[in-house]
Order: structure tokens, then C-alpha cells, then sequence
């Protein structure tokens, strides 16, 4: 079983968002995500004053195998993101929940107490 | 992800309990990995992978017109193997317009019999594609379908010593590359789809668990599906479905060397179409591929130094061992090794090195990027 934190929010495109207040999220995939992908090779991540918009693509994932598209979770602009991925993308897949986080976005509270919580999304990632 | 009518293994709880992450592949419940494909596919380039390709599914046959049959139906020519029973072969199988049904290993036996391992996903297709020759032709051969057995693949630098070991087989020391030695309940070949040494073992699904378990304490690592892609295409090798279909003859599929046009006489089902084929010269070709920056990916377009579209990946991925993209294209332009195309990876387009395949042989790689690279 894929490890879903209770207290983090979920989108339905398998990101993660975490609340760090004064309107800031964390963004990352989720464990679900990086075991359907398998070991990820390289990253593609907005750069910092992007604005993103949430349920459109903003960024690349590539295994070995696949290359998949990174969905934003919400609306936002990109404050901060995880430089290092790109040259340990391998993090993504060793610690989906903290070294391998994304980006921190500054977002909309309501749409992301709008998005999924951990019960709601481990429905779907079983489905 | 898998549906209720995939067919299982006789490995399928083995896998499980081995925490493999199990995926439909052509009808079948497959591990794709038991964790992590690239420390599957490095085991496999150190030491000794195992993998479970019962999905592969062996053909027997026997009869008086046997051999007659496989040098009908196969672009290679069973003939090689007559002097050594034992010997195997790598083959297309075509249809008569020259394409593609399957590609095969088949083992003389001796006494007239042979076995194939055909893909999973043509299995069917392909028995029903020979029973028709031998209904067409009245050709006294039985085909036996063989449900009751299973296939483990050994492979790695460390894997024929292994498995000689755990089968009680020191013969397979000294065994030639594609030769298959049969002891008691074991058929063994040294045959396989990484491009290193090893062995591929056939077997009564009933021991088939017992087997895994002692080549895992004997050292080999449980591989799926993932690091098989990632080894074969590091190899050079074409996979089923994907570089070569019904839609295009061997020479399209770099498998000119699996047609054997020597003896004159033998007219095989595909043969008219290939002669003429070649005496219009030119036609596609697949070709390997390798980039410093972008990935890619089957369907990604190929285009030519003037920038025109000459051509579709048709596997693509990030090599583990080379460290870099690698792929097979089909292409219309005459692409040679060492000239410098481009494969457009999400609208960009990226300089692509063309290498004769294999990328990747006995440790090391067959190409070095140029220092004039550029796209």
C-alpha cells in the first residue's frame, strides 16, 4: 500500500498539497504516483514566477520507461522550487512526501481546502 | 489495472510474496518490477536477474514434415540446425506479403522434433497460423500446445554458473550460446533478451516456485518486466508489437539477418515479397538512436539534418546503463551510424546520434557522442 499523510490534500492528477500558511502550499506527487511511474530519471518543474493553472500541465516527469505530464493542483504562482530534482530525480521516488517535493506555490486557500483529503483520495488511487 | 481475465503463472503468488507490482501485459498478470527497475537492471548487467517469462509459451512439434513445415514457415532456415540436435535458432515468421506474425526461438530436438517459444501475445495466432499450413498442405505434423509448462529466465555475467549449480547441471558450463541442454525435468537453452550471458529454463509449472527460490538464494534478483524492456533495448533488440508488426518485413526491422535466401530451392511464405522488396532497394529501415539531452519515446517524431520528418521512434527510453536516451526508429532517409539527426521531444527538437544497435555489449558502450553535436 501507497502512503497517503492525513494531513496533507490530494488532487486528483496525483499531486499533493501541503498547507504552510499565509497563503503558501507545498506541491509534490504523491507515493501513489511515483510507484506507477517507476524510478524517475528526469524532472521538469515551473519556474519560480510562473503562474500555473490547476488541472493543466506545468511540468515533465520521465521514468526509464515513461514520460508523463505534471499536472498543477490548483491555481497559483510558483514561489520556490526543488532545484535539486534535477539532478536527483530519484527523490521522487525515495521520499515522494519530503525531499522530493516540487514547488511551493502561493494559491487560493478555498481551492485547496477544496481538493481531496487522504480518505477521499486513497478511494482513488485504489480504484 | 489488471483485469479478472488475465491468465496467471504458476509464479503468480511467488511474486507477490516477493512484492512485485503486478501489470496486464498481452493477457497476462506480469510483475513490472519488484520495486525498483533500474537496481533490477543493474543486477542483471553485475550478476544475475531472474525473470519469470512463462508468458511465453512453448509449441511442440513432431511428425515426419516437420522440418519441412519450419523451413515453409520460418525466414530462417531450420537446415542450420539438422548436424547439432540441441542447436536453436532465432526466426521470423512472415506472411506472404513479407510482414512480420512473430518472431521465435526454435530448438531441434532430434528425432524429428522441435520446440518454439512463441510471445504471449501471438501465441494463439501463430498455432492457428501453422495448423493452417499443415491442414493446407496435408503435412503429417502434430502441434502440441504445452500449458503444463513454464519459463525462467537466468541472465547476467554471474547466471549460466548459477543455474548449473541449482539445477545440478555443471554441462551448462560448457554449453555453446544457443544451444539448449534437456536433463530430467529441465530444458535448458542458453537463449535470452538482455544482451548478457544466461540461460532460459523450461519447466513443469509445479516446480517452477521451488526453482525461483533456489536461484534467488543462489544469488539472482528477481527482475520484471520493466528492466527486461530497458536491458533488450540496450541490446538492440526488437521487441514484438512495437519495432516490428505484420505491418513490415525483417528488412525493415533490422532482422535482414534472420533470412536465409541460400538455398534456392526453398521457398519460404514471405520470400517472393522480400526478393522484390530488395531488388526496389531503399525502404525503411530501423536504426538505433542515442541523445545526450531529451528522452525518446515510441511515437516521437524523427527528422532528417534538413529538418524534415523521416521517420517515428518506435522504442524509446532513458538508458540505465549508458545514462543517456536511447531508442529504435523506423526511418525513410538513409540514416548512417555516426551522422546526427533529431527526435522532437515535446515540440523541441533534440540532436540524435545514429548507432548500429547494439548500444551496449559486454560492459560497455558501442558509441561515443561526437564533439560536433548538434541538431
Amino acid at each position: 500500500m501507497s502512503k497517503i499523510p492525513e494531513t496533507l490534500r490530494y488532487s486528483d492528477t496525483h499531486e499533493w498539497v501541503e498547507d504552510l500558511g499565509g497563503g503558501r502550499y507545498r506541491v509534490g506527487i504523491t507515493d501513489h504516483a511515483q510507484e506507477l511511474l517507476g524510478d524517475l530519471v528526469y524532472v521538469e518543474v515551473p519556474e519560480v514566477g510562473k503562474a500555473i493553472r490547476g488541472g493543466e500541465v506545468c511540468g515533465v516527469l520521465e521514468s526509464v520507461k515513461a514520460a508523463a505530464d505534471l499536472y498543477a493542483p490548483v491555481n497559483g504562482t510558483v514561489l520556490e522550487r526543488n532545484d535539486g530534482l534535477g539532478d536527483n530525480p530519484q527523490w521522487l521516488n525515495e521520499d515522494p512526501y519530503g525531499q522530493g517535493w516540487m514547488m511551493v506555490v502561493e494559491a487560493d486557500a478555498v481551492a485547496c481546502a477544496g481538493l481531496l483529503d487522504a480518505v477521499a483520495y486513497g478511494k482513488l488511487a485504489e480504484s | 489495472m489488471s483485469t479478472n481475465s488475465a491468465r496467471r503463472t504458476a509464479l503468480y503468488d511467488w511474486h507477490v510474496a516477493h512484492g512485485a507490482r503486478m501489470v496486464d501485459f498481452a493477457g497476462w498478470e506480469m510483475p513490472l518490477n519488484y520495486g525498483s527497475q533500474l537496481a533490477e537492471h543493474e543486477a542483471v548487467r553485475q550478476a544475475a536477474g531472474l525473470f519469470d517469462v512463462s508468458h511465453m509459451r512453448p509449441l511442440d512439434l513432431s511428425g515426419p514434415d516437420v522440418r519441412e513445415l519450419l523451413r515453409y514457415a520460418l525466414a530462417n532456415d531450420v537446415a542450420k540446425l539438422d548436424a547439432v540436435p540441441g542447436k536453436a535458432l532465432y526466426s521470423t515468421m512472415l506472411q506472404g506479403n513479407g510482414g512480420i506474425i512473430d518472431d521465435l526461438i526454435v530448438y531441434h530436438r532430434g528425432n524429428g522434433r522441435y520446440r518454439i517459444v512463441l510471445n504471449a501475445g501471438g501465441a494463439e495466432v501463430d498455432t492457428a497460423h501453422l495448423q493452417a499450413l499443415v491442414d493446407a498442405r496435408g503435412w503429417r505434423v502434430a502441434l502440441g500446445k504445452r500449458p503444463d509448462l513454464g519459463i525462467l529466465a537466468v541472465q547476467g555475467p554471474t547466471a549460466r554458473a548459477l543455474a548449473a549449480t541449482v539445477l545440478g547441471m555443471p554441462a551448462l558450463v560448457e554449453l555453446p550460446v544457443f544451444h539448449a541442454l534437456e536433463q530430467g525435468d529441465f530444458f535448458v537453452g542458453r537463449t535470452g533478451y538482455t544482451g548478457e550471458d544466461g540461460v532460459e529454463i523450461i519447466a513443469a509449472n509445479t516446480l517452477l516456485p521451488g526453482l525461483a527460490d533456489r536461484l534467488i538464494t543462489a544469488g539472482a534478483r528477481p527482475a520484471g518486466l520493466a528492466a527486461r524492456d530497458s536491458l533488450r533495448l540496450e541490446a538492440g533488440l526488437d521487441l514484438y508489437g512495437q519495432d516490428m508488426t505484420t505491418a513490415v518485413s525483417p528488412y525493415a526491422s533490422n532482422l535482414a539477418w534472420t533470412v536465409d535466401l541460400r538455398a534456392a530451392e526453398r521457398n519460404f511464405l514471405g520470400r517472393a515479397a522480400l526478393a522484390a522488396q530488395s531488388a526496389t532497394g531503399g525502404g525503411a529501415k530501423l536504426i538505433g538512436l542515442a541523445m545526450r539531452e531529451g528522452i525518446p519515446r515510441h511515437g516521437y517524431v524523427v527528422e532528417d539534418a534538413a529538418g524534415q520528418p523521416c521517420g517515428v521512434v518506435t522504442s524509446g527510453i532513458f538508458s540505465p546503463s549508458l545514462q543517456c536516451g536511447i531508442a529504435l526508429a523506423r526511418v525513410d532517409a538513409a540514416l548512417e551510424p555516426g551522422a546526427v539527426c533529431a527526435v522532437v521531444v515535446r515540440g523541441v527538437r533534440r540532436p540524435a546520434l545514429v548507432v548500429k544497435p547494439p548500444f551496449w555489449r559486454k560492459g560497455v558502450a558501442t558509441f561515443s557522442f561526437p564533439e560536433e553535436y548538434a541538431a
